[in-house]
């Protein structure tokens, strides 16, 4: 188990090595470097004086070295103008030079300064990784438990007519990208001209003009269910119809097990047989899906935060982006490829763990 | 003049009864849903003493009986609408609904020859007809014939153009009629409404289609050849070069789709020529797939070898020259000859210009934009093909047939295209269905974030997108294409779960 483990991260370095190296690449490309001299500089200058901002801030020297920098691996580079000032990686116009120190990159917990606000990188992300976080929360919290409940219901019965209802259900979901049924909620719940909204109000059965709120920019402050629970629902839609199918199937190829027909010959009854056999061997795969769909999640995260202007960490990326703002976006995509590797991590040793004829040989 | 209505003539009547219908249905299905949960179930069959079998419905089978009929009256409700519009004359008896299904009508027309071909001759038909006898994937394969019928028929049936601005009748409601459509010759009422720049949006939901259904497919098959092409010596020969690959399918599996999309699908990218380069290798496998596929079948025949697979091979090769270099081998072999011949003179300057600014004859021409999208959604498709298909081939490559194959001195690329592939294409087909569902999602998504589309387009993705920022004033411009693509999608996936349960059935 150990020296499994001990692979695993291994190979999880590697890849999120590659994968930052990737993200920076595409970040560094020369057309990027130049779009952001001209929008810091000044938008008419000429190619040398472009190449010559460049140098000065230090873009100007081999790939794989800013990569090094930037990683914290090799020295942070100083200049030295003309006029005898010292121009550095690791210290502002205001620092003592002497007292910066050499390295200073993302290993050293340093992830620079966001090129459009001039904010510290580390601030900005931390609090929208918070506002994120409640985001998943709270749609994990919906949509693992629906999923789960919908998969055992339809799989205890494979072929019944609660499963063929189920099954359609979950496949409806799926065929649901989440700018479809945000955009379908917003319109039935949250428009005052259409859907339900102006039906209640003029019944006088909702207080406000809308049952629902369409934006959820007041719930980065306080969530309430009115202006939570349609972020929440359009994101746990998508990700339901998947976990609840691999759910069903898992549970479907339990029920045919030899050891459940045996209760049941036994007179065990079919509650009990559920409840107490069947669930918890049919969880195990379930939960490497749920693990995985995390990731997944995320996209759904950017779509939903854009289109309800929920300023979270999807938001973020998506200014970082549109703006060619080149730290925040590296850091951004640090976040998010150490999600994805850690939920695969997670997903392989829970897999072992909960899975007793694994864990045992 | 005011709005068409949205059920003409024909509301007062059918209305009333779809109410009924729905709200029958869903009392009944609730009602099921309680008793089933109490624990009734359906009546037994009762054994007579004289020996017939008699069945006397309980409460469970009423509530499906009543759901059942009031499903059967929706239905026809909606064929006498759709009847309604194309027969009526007159927009304000066609009413919206109707006047959008007589536009359909190429569709209709459409959609019931191919079921009554099928249907009746899905005993011939192999995998296919068998798909007939499954309910769900009827649905589905009819929900997905609409809408390519649609994109074939774009023309005919939007009463539009996709880009043509009507400034009166921006953010109309459905059914307004166009002010002056008579003198300007065109047509009477925008049907679904107008959008915030005064387009019809139900032209440009049809147009849509078209933009959808040609990338999504083209895309999922190019997805399906890398796949192919990689996951087969990868599951078959293992080693080195299966780890190698899966660690690369592997990295690219751990990037989260969007940041894929948000720092591939950018002006900066294209400039610098990633696409170039990225087409360059993933539209390459293809053409080698296709001459190792012929190659390893006809080895033995020169004949065929000579005269069929050296030049389709060939052929592809110029295609994919023209297309991702746009390089004519010819022209360029012609230009140069004939400049040396002449050098010195004018001649020769004369050639060189030429061959800089020639048009490769052979290739398709695409703009850096759409080529990006295009590699893009191939890139993220094609490691989770290359791992089904290298998951198929471990399973199969223990099969007797491939060791009989082995045995008679069969060569790996013969065994792994002419023997492995063709007994792994039930999940494969199933999944090329899936997939393009997936793939119509990712499109879709970049659509919605402006990425790579010309923002005229009357894509799917990106109409939703501008359609959002009205969202709670005016609902109608994102709606229809909204529920467009999740119409194709469910439909693809619901043709993949009937394929899946009848190729099961063998």
């Amino acid at each position: 188990m150990g020296l499994f483990i001990l692979r695993r991260l291994g190979v999880m370095l590697l890849t999120a090595l590659c994968l930052t190296f990737v993200v920076f690449f595409l970040t560094n490309l020369a057309p990027n470097l130049e779009k952001l001299a001209k929008t810091q500089g000044n938008a008419r200058m000429s190619d040398a004086e472009v190449t010559q901002w460049l140098d000065n801030r230090g873009y100007g020297r081999p790939l794989v070295v800013r990569y090094g920098e930037w990683l914290g691996l090799v020295p942070g580079w100083t200049r030295e103008a003309p006029n005898g000032t010292l121009t550095g990686r690791c210290f502002g116009p205001a620092d003592d030079p002497a007292e910066a120190p050499t390295f200073c990159g993302v290993l050293q917990g340093d992830f620079g300064y966001s090129t459009v606000s001039a904010n510290r990188v580390s601030d900005v992300i931390g609090g929208r990784l918070a506002l994120t976080g409640w985001l998943m929360l709270y749609a994990f919290a919906v949509m693992v438990p629906s999923a789960l409940a919908i998969g055992i219901l339809a799989g205890m019965r494979e072929g019944s007519r609660l499963d063929r209802t189920l099954s359609t259900f979950s496949i409806a979901s799926t065929a649901t990208p989440e700018y479809v049924s945000g955009v379908i909620f917003i319109i039935l719940l949250a428009s005052s001209t259409a859907g339900l909204s102006p039906w209640l109000a003029e019944m006088g059965w909702i207080e406000g003009r809308t049952l629902f709120l369409g934006s959820a920019r007041s719930a980065m402050e306080n969530i309430t269910f009115w202006n939570f629970a349609l972020p929440v629902a359009t994101i746990a839609l998508y990700g339901m119809g998947y976990i609840a199918r691999m759910t069903r199937a898992s549970m479907a190829e339990v029920m045919t097990a030899q050891y459940i027909r045996t209760a049941r010959l036994k007179g065990v009854s079919f509650r009990n047989i559920v409840l107490k056999h069947a669930l918890r061997n049919a969880l195990i795969a379930p939960f490497t899906v749920i693990m995985l769909q995390i990731p997944w999640l995320l996209t759904g995260v950017v779509i939903v935060e854009t289109l309800f202007n929920y300023n979270g960490f999807g938001w973020t990326l998506v200014q970082a982006a549109s703006n060619n703002d080149i730290e925040l976006l590296l850091s951004c995509s640090i976040v998010a490829v150490l999600v994805v590797l850690l939920t695969q991590l997670i997903s392989d040793i829970g897999y072992v763990y909960l899975n007793p004829r694994i864990r045992i040989s | 003049m005011e709005p068409i209505t949205w059920s003409g003539s024909l509301g007062p009547f059918l209305n009333p009864v779809m109410l009924a219908a729905v709200v029958l249905f869903f009392a009944a299905f609730v009602i099921n849903l309680v008793m089933s949960f109490a624990g009734m179930r359906q009546a037994e069959p009762i054994v007579n003493p004289d020996h017939t079998i008699s069945y006397r419905m309980g409460p469970v089978d009423f509530t499906l009986a009543a759901m059942k009929y009031s499903v059967f009256a929706v239905l026809a409700c909606i064929v006498i609408f759709i009847l309604g519009g194309i027969l009526q004359p007159g927009m304000e008896a066609k009413g919206i609904i109707g006047g959008v299904s007589a536009r359909f009508l190429p569709v209709w027309i459409g959609l019931v020859a191919t079921f009554v071909l099928s249907i009746r001759y899905k005993r011939r038909l192999g995998l296919y007809g068998k798909l007939f006898d499954n309910l769900i994937g009827m649905i589905g394969f009819g929900l997905v014939m609409f809408w390519i019928f649609t994109a074939i028929f774009a023309p005919m049936i939007a009463t539009h153009g996709a880009i043509d601005v009507v400034s009166a009748m921006r953010n109309d409601v459905p059914g307004s009629p166009v002010p002056g459509a008579a003198a300007d010759g065109l047509f009477s009422h925008y049907l679904l409404g107008g959008d915030a720049l005064g387009r019809d949006v139900f032209s440009r939901m049809v147009f849509g289609a078209r933009e959808v259904l040609t990338i999504a497919p083209v895309a999922t098959l190019f997805a399906f050849m890398v796949g192919i092409t990689l996951g087969l010596p990868a599951g078959y020969m293992g080693g080195r070069f299966d780890t190698l690959i899966t660690f690369v399918a592997n990295l690219v599996l751990a990037f989260p789709v969007i940041l894929l999309f948000y720092l591939l699908v950018t002006p900066e990218i294209v400039e610098a020529g990633v696409p170039v380069y990225m087409a360059a290798v993933l539209f390459l496998l293809p053409v080698i797939f296709i001459w190792v596929l012929l190659y390893s079948r006809y080895r033995n025949q020169p004949g065929v070898i000579k005269w069929v697979a050296i030049p389709i091979t060939l052929a592809l090769l110029l295609l994919y020259l023209g297309t991702v270099f746009e390089f004519d081998p010819f022209v360029w072999l012609t230009t140069s000859f004939i400049g040396y011949l002449n050098q010195g003179n004018p001649v020769s300057d004369w050639m060189l210009t030429t061959r800089e600014n020639y048009e490769p004859l052979v290739g398709i021409p695409i703009d850096g934009n759409l080529l990006i999208v295009f590699v893009a959604v191939v890139f993220v498709n094609s490691p989770t093909v290359f791992r089904i298909v290298r998951g198929l081939v471990l399973d199969i490559r223990t099969r007797d047939y491939v060791a009989a194959a082995q045995t008679r001195g069969e060569g790996p690329w013969y065994i792994m295209l002419w023997e492995i592939l063709p007994n792994a294409r039930g999940p494969l087909i199933v999944d090329f269905c899936l997939r393009i569902g997936y793939t119509t999602i990712l499109l879709g998504t970049l659509g919605f974030f402006g990425l790579g589309v010309d923002p005229e387009s009357p894509n799917w993705g990106s109409t939703i997108n501008e359609g959002r920022r009205l969202l709670t004033i005016y609902p109608h411009p994102p709606l229809p294409p909204a529920l467009a693509l999740m119409s194709l999608v469910l439909g693809l996936n619901l043709l993949a779960d009937g394929l899946r349960e009848e190729s099961l059935k063998d």
